[in-house]
């Protein structure tokens, strides 16, 4: 007792601890209630895009590559027919299919080619061009891992940007749109 | 009365076998090899099931992989090699381990220094206790 009736700070240190194990928890909470654990930061981002050899969705004899893509900015966006999301996703790709001033490439992945047309015919078809990737293993070197995933790849190659989940009009204002500006100005 | 309880078993037992193990007829070599294959899958995250492993996994996502990683090793990729090439495209959160980077530092030593420190306080706090007792004669000065 003598010892605390010396140093009343001390008393207090039960309490800063206390405090500080709190302050951590709360933080934790509040970090996975705004942060979704699966929508990991792709390692792919500024490297480039891996080359690949797709045939055409209306016409499967005809294959789109990487190389072909050179030259101009374009955005890469993974949907499926069995793609729930892809669904919420479909109104908002054909409000801004125009908006965007680039590209837009539809992904057809792991879905049978027969789907994804009837899909397409019955929701609207915001894409400018369809690849389709039936078994998937082009995906992987893309580190697709679900549905609906969007990437925006530069003149060069380069993949700058990539969205896991639905595209929604906050996020093409506040990540997409900007990102697409800034290839701009470096292009002119 | 004993139909419930004899439905809930089966339901129960139904469960924990699919939970055990997702198994793909997959064409090993060896006994060694699908060892090895099921320990080095036990250790990767499925992604879009996050809580299960790539071995434990029955998504499509996890299914495809096993099969990549599969067709790695009778390449003879090093478990190494194929780890990194799971983690150029899909991140370290692929790996259950973390690796060791400075944004692990915290993960890595946060729990032993916390555990340290209050070994620490604890031996502060028994010496202060003890010494009064042994050292009176001492310095009878630092009574207060």
């Amino acid at each position: 007792m003598n010892e605390v009736a010396r140093k009343p700070a001390a008393r207090f240190v039960p309490l800063v601890v206390f405090a500080a194990l709190v302050a951590f928890f709360v933080v934790g909470l509040v970090w996975n209630q705004t942060h979704d654990a699966r929508f990991v930061p792709s390692p792919l981002i500024d490297k480039p895009a891996p080359a690949f050899r797709l045939p055409k969705l209306d016409r499967p004899t005809e294959f789109v590559t990487k190389a072909d893509m050179l030259g101009k900015p374009y955005l890469l966006n993974v949907f499926a027919s069995w793609c729930f999301a892809c669904g919420d996703e479909h109104p908002v790709l054909m409000a801004y299919r125009d908006k965007f001033g680039i590209p837009l490439i539809g992904y057809d992945y792991k879905d049978a080619p027969k789907d994804a047309r009837a899909w397409l015919q019955r929701h609207g078809d915001p894409y400018h061009e369809v690849v389709t990737d039936q078994s998937g293993d082009t995906a992987l070197d893309f580190g697709v891992y679900g549905a609906p995933e969007t990437y925006l790849i530069d003149a060069k190659g380069i993949i700058r940007y990539k969205h896991i989940g639905p595209l929604t009009p906050d996020v093409i204002a506040k990540e997409l749109e900007p990102k697409i500006h800034a290839l701009e100005q470096e292009g002119s | 009365m004993k139909r419930p309880l004899v439905v809930i078993l089966v339901a129960v037992a139904l469960a924990l076998s699919t939970a055990a193990f997702a198994i793909d007829p997959l064409p090993f070599r060896s006994t060694a090899q699908r060892e090895r294959f099921q320990h080095l899958t036990s250790e990767l995250r499925c992604m879009v099931c996050q809580d299960e492993s790539l071995l434990a996994s029955n998504a499509d996502f996890a299914k495809q992989l096993r099969r990549q990683i599969f067709d790695m090793m009778q390449q003879g990729k090093s478990d190494e090699q194929i780890k990194d090439w799971l983690v150029a495209r899909y991140s370290t959160f692929i790996l259950y381990d973390p690796p060791l980077a400075p944004s692990t530092l915290a993960l890595w030593f946060g729990t032993p220094a916390i555990l340290l420190s209050g070994g620490l306080v604890v031996v502060v706090l028994l010496r202060r206790r003890t010494r009064p007792a042994g050292s009176i004669a001492e310095d009878p000065g630092d009574d207060w």
